[in-house]
């Protein structure tokens, strides 16, 4: 089982190590634009709950990137699938179906916590130090585990690689903008507060910045992200015993 | 070995396969053709675990497919029909997701990977990126990829398709000596002469039902021994003797110029699977 996981998790990360130079310019350059559009020029006079706005909006991005990269694997597994084959010779091997959603999750888990590096990296240059204790790292992760189940399981129902670019324009971006990631929710009215509330993302960038800014971490969004990562983990090992025609 | 008892497979509305029976013996290399869309590949498919039948049972060395599936996947080796190699990583890398894939520690794989990449003449391009080989070189890494983890059959779905005359000429010895180490061979190709060549027996498909199974000695001389081509209103239509002196004095009867030639497993292949075509 362990063998099987890591050999999946294997091949993503020789993959990932070939393509490292090309992918760290491309997990900086959109936080950074967010950062100087949104931190620098515009959010100099804004102080939210104590805090300055680039204090606010990095926590918020590092939610925003991991979900969006740690999703970013459905695209990678696709274009194994559709266009490399690569899918069968995996399916060929005695790899279970759970050892190859771990092993995939785990890569894009790794993902995840290598682009929140960076933002984290970007911020201290932009002069904020967030605190990135034990429960902020837990945030992080739990919201990886979330979004890399949830991208396996897609990955798997989709019939082309256009309709996952589809995915990720329609389910993604409006995730990452609507869930507390650039503004106060308190800002919505009281419905779209309760809608916005169901979206894992919200529960993610809540736990993130109020645990890099030293605040009090509610614990009841650890637990909505724990159990919405194992339904979708769940959900991803059955699509991937189903994506056999 | 393997036994295929009353498959079928139906997708929607096609029914791919209609009630396949096989009995592959161990060591035997088996072939099997058919037309384009025959469900030759789904045939493969299923054996191998990549698509679920719609009813019949299989059975590989012995493990049941549906109750066994990792065990029986465990024995088998595939070379698909079309390349699936990781075109980003290196032949080595290729063949090291493969070990680690069928669980092989680093000292066997290691190995292994030694031994067959100097098998199928890769030795040199060991850290190139595969994407920088040619399509014969990608052919012949898959091969030895399937063999990494010593399968004891070993499914090859059109593994010369692509490849020049002396190329596939190398690869049909790499296929006989596999054979001789005691694996079993499944394999189809459209090239009928690779399967004179090299089988024990084989299968000819035409849309999903299998027409018959038998030896290519068998299935030759049930036509006969010497065959004449000649030109009917378009069509090549052969005319098949017993022997060369009958076939000698139907030349001389006649006006038109002959070819006379041996019979070859494409003529029996032709004249079961062609009446059909028509
Ligand atoms: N995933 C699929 N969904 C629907 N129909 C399919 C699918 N795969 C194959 N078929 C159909 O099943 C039939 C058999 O296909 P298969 O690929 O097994 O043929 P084949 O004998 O390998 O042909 P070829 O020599 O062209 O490779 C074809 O009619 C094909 O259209
Ligand atoms: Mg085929």
């Amino acid at each position: 089982m362990i063998h099987s996981i890591l050999a999946v998790y294997y091949r993503e990360m020789l993959i990932m190590r070939r393509r490292l130079t090309r992918l760290i310019p491309s997990w900086s350059v959109s936080p950074l634009l967010y950062l100087i559009a949104f931190g620098y020029a515009m959010g100099k006079h804004v102080a939210i709950d104590g805090h300055s706005y680039m204090e606010f909006l990095i926590p918020g991005l590092i939610a925003m990137n991991s979900m969006t990269q740690a999703f970013a694997i459905a695209s990678e597994i696709n274009i194994a699938r559709f266009y490399w084959h690569i899918f069968e010779e995996i399916q060929a091997a005695p790899v279970s179906d759970f050892a190859y959603v771990a092993g995939e999750v785990l890569a894009g888990t790794t993902r995840a916590l290598l682009s929140t590096c960076v933002i984290l990296i970007l911020g201290l240059l932009f002069g904020v130090v967030l605190s990135c204790n034990f429960m902020f790292w837990l945030g992080v992760l739990l919201n990886s585990f979330v979004f890399s189940s949830l991208a396996v399981g897609l990955a798997m129902v989709v019939k082309s690689h256009g309709d996952q670019v589809l995915l990720t324009s329609f389910v993604i971006t409006p995730m990452a903008f609507l869930g507390g990631t650039f503004f106060p929710l308190e800002n919505f009215p009281v419905w779209g507060q309760n809608f916005i509330h169901i979206l894992p993302i919200t529960h993610a960038a809540k736990v993130i910045r109020a645990s890099s800014l030293g605040n009090v971490v509610p614990l009841s969004s650890y637990f909505v992200l724990a159990i919405t990562g194992f339904i979708f983990f769940s959900i991803a090992v059955v699509c991937v015993k189903r994506a056999k025609d | 070995m393997i036994k295929v008892q009353n498959l079928n497979k139906i997708y929607k509305s096609l029914h791919a396969l209609k009630d396949v029976n096989l009995h592959v013996k161990q060591g035997e290399l088996f072939a099997y053709l058919g037309p384009n869309g025959a469900g030759k590949s789904t045939t493969i498919r299923i054996l191998t675990g990549l698509t679920q039948p719609t009813s019949g049972s299989v059975s590989l060395n012995g493990f049941d497919l549906k109750e066994s599936s990792i065990k029986s996947r465990q024995q088998c080796g595939l070379v698909p029909q079309s390349i699936n190699l990781d075109q980003e990583l290196s032949v080595y890398e290729n063949m090291t997701i493969h070990g680690l894939l069928f669980r092989m520690d680093r000292a066997e794989r290691d190995k292994k990977i030694d031994e067959l990449l100097s098998y199928v003449d890769l030795s040199q391009r060991c850290k190139s990126l595969v994407k920088e080989l040619s399509g014969g070189m990608k052919r012949r890494l898959m091969i030895a990829r399937a063999l990494m983890h010593s399968p004891s059959v070993l499914f090859l779905d059109e593994p010369t398709v692509g490849l020049d005359a002396g190329m596939r000429r190398k690869i049909w010895a790499l296929i006989k000596k596999i054979q001789q180490q005691g694996t079993t061979i499944f394999l189809t190709t459209h090239y009928i002469e690779e399967a004179e060549f090299l089988a024990d027996r084989v299968a000819f498909l035409d849309t999903g039902t299998i027409l018959v199974i038998d030896t290519p000695s068998n299935l030759m001389a049930k036509l006969g021994s010497w065959a004449l081509d000649r030109l009917i209103d378009d069509k090549m239509e052969p005319i098949y003797f017993y022997d060369r002196d009958e076939a000698n004095s139907y030349i001389a009867s006649h006006k038109e110029s002959f070819t006379l030639r041996r019979v070859n497993l494409e003529d029996a292949f032709l004249a079961m699977t062609g009446k059909k075509v028509k």
